[in-house]
């Protein structure tokens, strides 16, 4: 039989796209501006949740404590904000280093320094496996939310607001359209890296840890070295993820930390379709979505959404992205 | 000479107040321990015997503290309040069993954690809406109000010393429930080897719902001894869930024995942690705020330490499951 010219995924994320890039405009011709920053959060949170499954999907990683990175990139943003603002110089570094408000800056900022805990947190976490790999890192998150809500210099429990947007060379991120395409370029840039990441050989020997790690490892692969090297990877996504949630809500705080949070991504990963890199998009966005506009309907919009849940689990096993790619739509 | 006695006497009395202070502070280790232990002792069973995550398990201790909240204050009697609790967090349990976990025993951990997720969502807003957001506050019963002298000189809180004592009733209990029951050698059997106890004849299905529904009990019961306490609010479950997790975990999946000892070393961190880090560290470091914060979050995140190193050495907790 003929190959179709256009397969079901391709036509899934072909409108998906289309559909994102002209959100905004049509959001605005419809004056609601509201859905712009409503799919910014979207699509920040997709971004976490790609970053989730690379481990959870790809390599098999079951990490409960993937909301601490968001959490660490979202406070090197705000604390760099907070300095800038304070004139004081940032603490823990040599020299007097003032703060910034460059996004530049502050982004790869975030990115190093949650790609650096990701490092220490994965190493140490590394030694477990399974249920007690879920438990470990819920540990260090909370370790992490109980150590940021001590900072009383930032705000403790209530948090660190930033007084505006970082700059961004030639655009301005105060503007929602314009921070909502950034957005959308960084998840798409992560996303064709983590396409690339699980094709590689890289990717492989990953794949090969999750369907069986002592194979890999009888084959001569150091897989503690390419698991950790993973976790760090992902840990350092969600970090530009938390940057861009510091900005998009101008506001940090201990929350974003917290298990739950952790929980709402790796619930986003899975309902979208773990193991897919189009999936925690979908899943991401079917989340949030559906938390708002229960919420318009009811205020108890929980009790329909805890129900839902169960559903998925129970009856639609692929997630919504094997839902609508069918059978072919995994990536590699 | 004089001065010198005096010296000694101040350094006596300082060394009494001291083990005063942690005596009272060992006995609210227990008793947030044995009250760990509650809820644990079901949870490790669960998760032993059926290979189940269950993140609801902190929904059975909620609605066990509501129904006894509620009914206790209805019939004026806290002793009915408690009496009734139990049967319903039971059977709470045994009807979500029954409808919705039992077809995921044999799915991936990832799949429970999101169903059972789902359930808290639904238990919180549930209970929301039956007894509105406001926490609820339980008064101690009269029977076990004031306190009495443990010691000469070192009043303890009645009601607290009941509750250490029932977990360690229910710690007895619950070992001769295991040790010398038909039940119980069919759940040793199920923690050890699960498709040969099925394979057997037992009706495994059965003995799922049973253990479930015995460790809704205990969670409930655990709520209803908590009321009066702490403050019965919505999402009370998720806050003991984590530290009970924390418990089975440096303990040992499916072990009732490392439950035990998880729960009172859990309590006895995070109690010992919270009383006396901040004054330690008020004697090392200058500024007392600085210390405060610190100590704060240090006695925060002490259990987690606790947990991160013993599983950095020794990965499957300190105790086995039998077997």
């Amino acid at each position: 039989m003929d190959k179709p010219v256009v397969t079901r995924k391709a036509l899934v994320l072909g409108l998906g796209l289309v559909l994102l890039l002209a959100l905004p405009p049509i959001a605005l011709a419809m004056d609601e501006g509201f859905f712009i920053s409503l799919f910014s959060r979207i699509l920040i949170y997709a971004l976490a949740a790609v970053s989730l499954d690379l481990i959870l999907g790809y390599a098999g990683m079951a990490s409960l404590g993937h909301g601490a990175f968001l959490g660490v990139g979202a406070y090197v943003v705000g604390i760099l904000a907070f300095h800038l603002s304070d004139g004081s110089p940032l603490p823990f570094l040599p020299g007097a280093w003032a703060g910034t408000a460059s996004a530049l800056i502050a982004w790869t900022a975030a990115i190093l320094v949650s790609a650096l805990f990701a490092l220490v947190i994965g190493a140490l976490s590394q030694r477990t496996s399974g249920v007690y790999f879920i438990m470990i890192t819920l540990a260090f998150a909370q370790m992490l939310y109980f150590f940021f809500i001590s900072l009383s210099t930032y705000g403790g429990q209530d948090g660190v607001n930033l007084e505006q947007r970082n700059t961004f060379p030639l655009l301005d991120l105060g503007d929602d359209t314009s921070f909502y395409y950034v957005c959308l370029g960084l998840l798409l840039g992560f996303v064709f890296l983590c396409k690339r990441l699980v094709n590689s050989r890289f990717g492989m020997v990953m794949r090969g840890c999750k369907q069986n790690e002592t194979r890999m490892r009888a084959l001569g692969f150091a897989t503690y070295r390419y698991k950790l090297m993973c976790f760090v990877i992902a840990g350092a996504g969600a970090g530009l993820a938390g940057a861009l949630a510091a900005n998009q809500s101008e506001f940090v705080s201990p929350g974003l930390m917290h298990w739950t949070r952790s929980g709402e991504i790796m619930i986003m990963v899975i309902l979208g379709g773990m193991g897919t890199l189009f999936g925690p998009i979908l899943g991401a966005a079917a989340l949030l979505l559906m938390e708002d506009v229960l919420a318009s309907y009811t205020e108890h919009w929980m009790i329909i959404l805890g129900p839902v849940l169960i559903f998925v689990v129970l009856f639609a096993r692929r997630g919504i992205y094997g839902f609508l790619a069918g059978p072919g739509g995994r990536d590699g | 000479m004089r001065r010198r006695l005096a010296c000694a006497g101040a350094a006596v009395f300082l060394l009494v107040m001291t083990f005063y202070l942690f005596l009272e502070q060992t006995l609210n280790a227990f008793q947030l321990g044995v009250m760990l232990f509650l809820m644990a002792a079901g949870l490790t069973l669960v998760f032993g015997i059926m290979n189940m995550i269950n993140l609801a398990h902190g929904s059975f201790y909620m609605i066990g503290a509501y129904v006894s909240a509620y009914v206790g204050h209805a019939t004026g009697s806290f002793f009915i309040g408690f009496l009734v609790a139990l049967p319903v967090a039971a059977l709470v349990g045994m009807a979500v069993e029954i409808i919705a976990l039992r077809k995921l025993y044999n799915r991936d951990h990832l799949d429970q954690v999101l169903a059972t997720f789902g359930l808290i969502l639904f238990f919180n807003e549930l209970t929301a809406i039956i007894w509105g957001p406001q926490a609820i506050f339980v008064p101690i019963p009269e029977l076990f109000a004031g306190s009495v002298e443990i010691i000469p000189g070192v009043p303890y809180p009645v009601y607290r010393l009941v509750i250490i004592l029932m977990g360690l009733a229910v710690a007895l209990a619950l070992r001769s429930l295991i040790v010398s029951t038909r039940t119980g050698m069919l759940i040793r059997a199920g923690a050890s080897n699960r498709e040969m106890v099925s394979a057997l004849g037992v009706d495994i299905d059965r003995l799922y719902t049973i253990v479930f529904g015995l460790g809704a009990l205990l969670a409930g019961l655990a709520g209803a001894l908590a009321g009066p306490i702490l403050a019965t609010e919505i999402g009370m479950g998720e806050n003991i869930l984590i530290l009970t997790f924390v418990v089975i975990i440096v303990g040992g999946i499916g072990s009732v024995r490392g439950a035990l000892v998880g729960a009172l070393l859990v309590g006895l961190v995070d109690t010992y942690g919270r009383a006396f880090l901040p004054t330690v560290l008020r004697s090392l470091i200058e500024e007392p705020s600085v210390a405060d914060g610190l100590g704060a979050s240090i006695s925060s995140m002490s259990i987690y330490i606790l947990m991160a190193v013993v599983l950095i050495f020794r990965p499957r907790g300190l105790f086995q499951a039998y077997g």
